[in-house]
Order: structure tokens, then sequence, then C-alpha cells
């Protein structure tokens, strides 16, 4: 009578061959790797690349244990540290024989030591699991992008933008001005006001329109639509991770961790790094840029009236004050590269290259300011620094080139700088984390010193964990010991009932049948409330508690599967088939 | 393998009236403690910075002081962290200073001190994340305690919902009152494991208000305090089991964890103990009080079911 019909051995087979299989990656440990990357967005990986890197260990006698091509990267395996850090100068001498220009960023690792058919199976590879940074150090950065500062810029290109319409359409305004949440602009009769309206709300969808003031003194206001606002900040947030992970490219990070958080939050991880100064540095400039056109009246007067005024620094030392116009033509986002370069007399030169909006707005600027000076300021922790002051030679969009009597290094840094400019919106740390890997390593030995211990379930969760690639980490091990704690719980609750059931006279095919399905109700009903716990961990949690949350709801899930169904086939099949059983050894039963 | 075998039951609600007393009084510590002293919150909820250090001799906390003397930092405190070799310096949150920063200034004076001194780990926590964390802390045993009580009502009855709830947050704030009374800092994965505790205390709770239901279905001849002592002896055996084993991999942790994982253990632990006393001695008397009766329990319509399985 205890009897499974055969599709559910069968599953329950499936699911622990495939626990085991994802599982297999864990045991085989890491071995040292060195990694290969782009250093530049234009130079990608291919195999080309990996020919090189083959031809240049052959060339230095150096045997790797595996050399691996994906996406993004070459990973080359080596047997031990030693000959893993002699490659690396290797790779790195004939990669990048300008070490002041390195085309290709060359960084240890560790790489799984699982053999390649494990890492090869298709939709969920076998990998292993999922260290947190506390397991295997490195840093933890959460940064909060300042949203009212992308707000607020995106005004401040509205105005600009609204005043030149108003101009080309001739209609006549007493001032346009910045206030804290819009823009007012100023009419001195309705029929002008209304025509306004009209051509604003047909140009700038994105804005809604308010009428305010009386008399002669009628204002229109204008605002950014809160659907509008949200896209501002969402684009903003994108283009600050793109600008990170640009940045942390130049940190040369084995695998980084670049997440969206939240609406305007962003977590950065970089495992492994050990210089947290450098990594902060990069990080945290908080530099933007902007472009605007240099008040040449207020230069030579030196007035500092309606002009924004910021320092310039000379390639002598010196430091001269550039004022400019408050209108900001360009900002950081516009541009999408700048590199070192050559014009067309070979001499160094910036080129740069800039969206499809930006190109448009360069070409309306340059055709009417040909001979002008031009400013690109570097915003950086609030301070606004001119980088360049080059006068516009001609009509251009979306690339051009600023001249100069360079060097190679100054067009170099130039480049770097306008580069890095590129934030949409200032960005702050608000919570760090650093794990020194020595603490790593012994936290990983502590936490497995205390959840020494195999059977299904264990099996099934480091399976999961493997195949979600959930980061594991300490409080992540602490769950997985409470796990099989709490494991045993369904099984016992199961004993006790079929002894009852022995007890209360049933044969004990009844007893078994009558045992689990009774044991049923009450494990799902306590799981469910644990599960409760587990789940409103994982929504209102985050960082460590999340970690735990991930591995205790997942433990919960697979003692249910391995205590009731796992343990359910394998009773089924022990006495599930006999015509005649006896008793079950569960102990003494004979007293009531 | 049987390890427990009771005969007769155990009279566990001739004392009822006792054990809730001990348990109301041991709650208004726990509030009082809670009140006076406060929880003693990780700079995680606070903000701040924590710095650990490790020498590859035994630490000199004092010279570290002077160092940070040295620096202009004041209202730090420094303290050896594991081993003698290990120092945490914890500085709050000061507005004007850049925090981002503060690490490194730290670590400068401290390497000019002394060329061993290595940094293992540092947490900064801003305002904002800390506001945010207190906030979703108390929101998530907010929406753990409000879900617990629905399922619980859908599944049995209102009554055993609000009594095990009552038990259950009567654990959570006794482990809160020991850390508030102790001053042991309470940090997130101490949540956590406060969370988790409300989750296993109720599991708890369940098996037994389980039990009590089946037997009224069963015992259709006894009292109700029959019927509650009857559920709970039938269920010690597997309390003891179940626990022991948890309390086990706890203990593990305690001893093996290292000071990272001491806390969370340690809060485990006096909610496991707590989670047994009061599952057998604060939620079923509380049931009691609130009148549970067999119609409250057997309906018809689950009785039919009843008779189908078997």
């Amino acid at each position: 009578m205890n009897r499974y019909p055969r599709w559910i051995y069968v599953t329950i087979a499936v699911a622990l061959a495939l626990g085991l299989l994802y599982t297999l990656p864990n045991f085989f440990g890491e071995a040292p790797a060195v990694q290969v990357s782009t250093a530049r967005t234009t130079l990608k990986i291919d195999s080309t690349v990996l020919g090189r890197v083959e031809d240049a260990l052959k060339k230095a006698g150096i045997q790797p244990t595996g050399v691996f091509l994906d996406i993004n990267s070459v990973k080359v395996r080596f047997a031990d540290t030693d000959t893993q850090l002699k490659a690396k100068d290797v790779i790195n001498q004939a990669l990048n024989p300008d070490p002041q220009d390195p085309s290709y960023t060359v960084a240890l690792n560790l790489l799984s030591n699982s053999p390649a058919w494990l890492a090869a199976i298709p939709i969920i590879p076998a990998r292993p699991m999922y260290l947190g940074l506390d397991l295997r150090g490195g840093v933890h950065f959460l940064l909060q992008v300042d949203m009212r500062a992308a707000l607020s810029k995106q005004l401040d290109s509205y105005v600009g933008d609204i005043r030149s319409q108003l101009r080309d359409k001739n209609v006549r305004h007493a001032g346009i001005a910045r206030e804290s949440n819009g823009i007012a602009i100023q009419f001195r009769d309705s029929e002008t006001r209304d025509r306004a309206r009209t051509l604003v709300a047909e140009q700038f969808p994105d804005l809604q329109l308010a009428d305010a003031g009386a008399g002669s003194e009628l204002r229109l206001i204008a605002s950014i639509r809160p659907e509008a606002q949200k896209r501002v900040q969402e684009t903003a947030l994108k283009q600050n991770i793109q600008t990170l992970h640009n940045r942390i490219n130049e940190l040369g990070v084995a695998e980084p961790v670049i997440q969206q958080q939240g609406l305007d939050r962003v977590v950065v991880e970089l495992p492994g790094v050990q210089d947290t100064a450098k990594a902060k540095e990069i990080l945290g400039r908080t530099a933007t840029l902007e472009v605007r056109l240099v008040d040449e009246d207020a230069m030579r007067s030196n007035s500092t009236i309606n002009v924004d005024v910021f320092p310039e620094r000379r390639r002598d030392g010196s430091v001269s004050n550039v004022p400019t116009r408050k209108q900001v033509l360009l900002t950081g986002d516009r541009f999408t590269g700048a590199g070192a370069t050559f014009d067309q007399h070979q001499q160094p030169a910036v080129s740069i290259n800039l969206d499809a909006a930006g190109g448009r707005v360069m070409l309306g600027v340059t055709r009417e300011n040909l001979g002008h000076l031009m400013a690109i300021i570097l915003f950086e922790r609030g301070k606004g620094e001119a980088i360049s002051v080059a006068k516009i030679q001609g009509e251009f969009s979306n690339r051009f080139q600023i001249t100069g009597l360079f060097t190679p290094e100054e067009t170099n840094t130039l480049a770097l700088l306008i580069r890095a400019g590129s934030l949409a919106a200032p960005m702050e740390i608000i919570e760090e984390r650093t794990v020194g890997p020595s603490l790593g390593a012994e936290n990983i030995k502590k936490g497995f010193d205390s959840a020494l211990a195999l059977c299904s379930n264990l099996l099934l969760l480091v399976a999961l964990l493997s195949m979600l690639q959930a980061t594991l980490t300490l409080p992540g091990i602490a769950a997985i010991a409470l796990t099989l704690g709490m494991a045993i719980d369904a099984n016992v609750l199961i004993n006790e009932r079929v002894r009852e059931e022995l007890r209360g006279g049933a044969t004990p095919q009844a007893a078994i049948h009558a045992g689990y399905e009774r044991a049923f109700g009450t494990i799902l009903d306590s799981n469910v409330t644990t599960l409760i716990a587990g789940l409103s961990l994982l929504i209102f949690g985050s960082g460590p508690v999340r970690g735990f949350a991930v591995v205790h709801c997942l433990g919960i899930l697979t003692s249910i599967f391995s205590s009731v169904v796992v343990s359910r086939s394998m009773v089924n099949l022990t006495y599930g088939s006999r015509r005649r059983l006896e008793r079950v050894p569960i102990g003494n039963t004979s007293w009531k | 393998m049987e390890f427990f075998k009771i005969r007769h039951d155990i009279p566990f609600m001739r004392h009822a009236l006792a054990f809730n007393v001990v348990s109301l009084v041991t709650f208004l510590f726990a509030v009082f403690f809670l009140a006076t002293r406060g929880l003693n919150f990780s700079i995680e909820f606070t903000g701040g910075t924590v710095i650990e250090i490790n020498y590859e001799h035994a630490a000199d906390v004092e010279k570290v002081r002077k160092a940070l003397d040295a620096r202009g930092y004041n209202d730090y405190s420094v303290q050896n962290f594991g081993s003698s070799r290990d120092i945490l310096i914890r500085m709050p949150l000061k507005t004007g200073q850049n925090n981002a920063d503060l690490s490194k200034s730290v670590m400068e004076g401290l390497t000019a001190d002394d060329k061993t001194a290595k940094l293992q780990r540092v947490e900064f926590v801003g305002p904002q994340v800390g506001e945010e964390l207190a906030w979703n802390g108390a929101l998530a045993l907010f929406v753990t305690a409000i879900g617990i009580v629905l399922y619980l009502w859908v599944r049995f009855e209102w009554k055993f919902g609000v009594a095990a709830i009552i038990a259950n947050l009567h654990d959570v704030v006794i482990i809160l009152g020991f850390f508030a009374l102790f001053q042991w800092e309470f940090s997130l994965p101490v949540l956590a494991a406060v969370l988790a505790v409300l989750g296993y205390s109720v599991n708890e709770s369940v098996v037994i208000a389980d039990r009590i239901r089946e037997n009224f279905r069963k015992m259709r001849k006894a009292s109700v305090t029959e019927i509650i002592d009857n559920a709970i002896t039938r269920t010690i055996s597997r309390t003891i089991i179940t626990h022991g084993c948890t309390q086990t991999m706890v203990t593990s942790m305690l001893v093996f964890g290292g000071p990272a994982l001491h806390y969370f253990a340690l809060a485990l632990t006096i909610g496991i103990c707590f989670g047994i006393y009061s599952s057998v001695l604060v939620m079923a008397p509380i049931v009691r009080w609130l009148g549970i009766r067999r119609e409250d329990l057997v309906k018809p319509l689950k009785e039919k079911k009843q008779e189908a399985v078997i």
C-alpha cells in the first residue's frame, strides 16, 4: 500500500543527481589565475588576444593548466602562485608594451578547479558557490546618487533651450529665471504668455506649465513632470553605473559587482582589492563636466556680475580666473568618449565624441560663436575647475578635437579628466565595508567548522546556492548550520507520529501512511510560519541580513522536500512493497 | 531509537499561573532594562566607522589612542577584539568630517607608529543607511508578527494566533532585554537572529497547537486542561530532540564562530531556551484563558476530511 508511483522516484533521483552535479564544483577548490580584460572600450577581447597570451607564455616557458576565453576576458589558470605572479608580468609585458598607456588590464584572480564540462552545462552552468566579501576579502561600497542635483541640472539645460526657442519664434519675454523647483518666465502681457505656453508645451512635452502673477507682471512657471523626473533619475543612475564600470576597469578588479539598489543607490563590490584608498579615490571622484561659453567681455573688464568664475591651472603652474556664462551648453552625460590623438598637423590633440543631442547643441553653438572661447569645466567635490579653454575654430557637431600646444602626456591627462567627468549626477559613499583576505579565509574556516555535516538537505541547499549564484556570506553559513539543526525537526515529527500510530494499534503499513499524512500538516504549518519570518527578512533586510535570509528560506524549502518526499520514498522503497510487514524498527511500541 | 518515554501526561497546566507570573516578571525586567539602559546599537544602525586592525604582536591600545588624539580625533573607542593582537576602533558620525577618508587617515597615523599594523576590515555607514536599517528592522518585525497571526488565524483559530504571537514577542522582548542589560552590541546579524527566533519559536507553538487541535477531535470526553497537558507531553520528546540539535549547531557557532558570529549565536541561544519555555508555558495557558472550546476547532467540514484520510 505504501507505494509511490514510479515518476516520484524518478523525480527524486533526478533532484538528488542534479543536486550532486551542482554541488560538485565546490569540491574542486580554486587555483591561481591571471585575468586579461580590455582597458579601452575600443579594444575587444577575442581569439587573437588569446593567441598572444599563449605565445607569450610559451616563449617564457610557463605551462598554464588551462586557458579560457569568455565575452570580456581571457583567463589563464596556473598550478601555483609563483607561476601565476611570473605569468602576470610576462603577459603584462607582451600585451602592454607601453606601461604608461596600457591597452589591457592584467589582474590576478582565482579560478575554479572544476573540470570544464561542468561549467559547459547549458542553461545553468555548474559553478562553485559565490562567496561574499566577508568570506574572500575585498571592498564593498554603497553609493548614493544625488538625484536632486540631476534634476537641477536638467532644469538648467531647459532654461537654455527655452530661451533659444522663444528667441527663434520671436516671442518676447521679460526674463527667464531658475527657481528651486522650476523655471519662471516673465511676460508683460497675457497674449505673449499664451503664445509662449503653446510653444513650450509643444516643444518640451516633459514640462508642465502653470500661470502665475497678475497685471503686467505675468509669469509662466515650468516644472518637470513627475514621470519625466523619474526618467531623468533613471538615466542618471544608469549613466553613473556605466561610468563606474569604466572607472573600475582602470583598477583591474577580477569580478567587480556593480548593481543598482533601490532608486538612487549603487552597490559596488570589489573582491580581492586590497588598496582601498586607491579604489575609493577612483570611485569617489565625484566629478561632473560642463561645457560653457567664456564671457569675453567680463574677461576683459574683470567683472564678476552675471558670470561664474572658475580657476584654470596654467602650464607654468599659475592660476588664472575664467569667467563663463551661466548657461550650461553641455553636461558630462553628453560625452561618449574622449581620447588622446594627433591632429592633421601631427600635433597632440584630444578627440571628443558627443552623443546625437550633444552634437546638435554643439552645431548651433559653434555656428553662432565662431572665434569665441569655450571652456570645459570639471566639477570635483562641488568645486569647478576649467580644464580646457579653447577657441572655436570651426563649425562642428558631435566629433571635434581640442588642439593647442599640448604634449602627448597633457592630452592623455585631459582625455582622462574628461572621461572621468562624465557622471550624470554626483555620488557619495554612504556605506563602506572592507575585509582583509586573511580575515576572509579565517571566516570560511570558522563558519564551516560549525557546519560539518552532510545529508540530502545540505546537498540540495549547496546545489541551489551554486545554481542561483547567490552570495554566500558568513551569516549565510550560520543559516546553513541552523537549517541543518532544524532539518531534523520534520523527521522527528514524522517518526514520533508513526510510533504513536503503532502504539494506537495500527498495522505497520497503516502507521507509516497515517504518520506521514498527519505529520505533514504540522510540518507545513510550522515551516510556513518560519518562512514568513524568513521572507520578511529577505524583503526588508540588507547586506549581511539578506545573505542570512536567502539561505534560511532556501533551507526551509529543501528541508521540507528532503524530509517529506525523500525520506518517505526511502521508507516506501524499503517497506512499502512488503506484503506482510511485522514490525517497523522505530523503538519499543509495546507499551501504551 | 527513542530517547524519552513518558507514560503519563505531565500536568503542565497545574502551575500555569506561577509560570505566567515568572514570565511576566522576566518580561517586565526586560522592558525595564530596555527603557533605562537602551540597546547598544552597532554602527550599522547609528552610522559611523568601525576599523579593525591586526598587529603582529600584542597591540598597545594606549599608543593607538595617542595616535588618534594626535590626529585630532575624539569621541572614539578603542578596544581589543578577539585576541590581544586585534583592535577595534569605533568612531561616531560627525558632520563636516569626510567619512570616506577617515579610515585612510587613521591608518596613516597608526602605521607611522607601528609598521606591523594591518587593516583587516573597515565599515563605514552613513546616516541615511543607519536610519533606514533601523526602520526596516522594525518593519520586518512588524510584518513577521502580522503575517504569523494571520496565517495561524486562517489555519487554526484567532485565539491561537493571538496566543502564539504574545508568547513569541515575549521571547523577542526578553532577548532584547538581555542585550540591553549586558550592553551587548546589537548588530544586523543579531536582528536576523531575533527574527529567526521569532520564526522558530512560532514553529514550536504551531506544533503544540496542532496537537491541541487534534486532541480536541480525538479525546471527546477530556477537559481542556487535560487536552493541553496531553498535547504538550506528546510533543515534548520532539521539542527536546529538535531544539537540542539546533542548539548543538548554535553552540558550535558560539564556540568556533569567532567574534563575528558571537552575538548572533548568543541571541539564538537565549531565543531557543525562551522559545521552548514560552510555547509550552506561555502560549498554552493563554489559549486556555482566551477560552478555547472544542467547537472552535472541530468543525463538521474538517471532521469529514479527517474521516476521508483514514
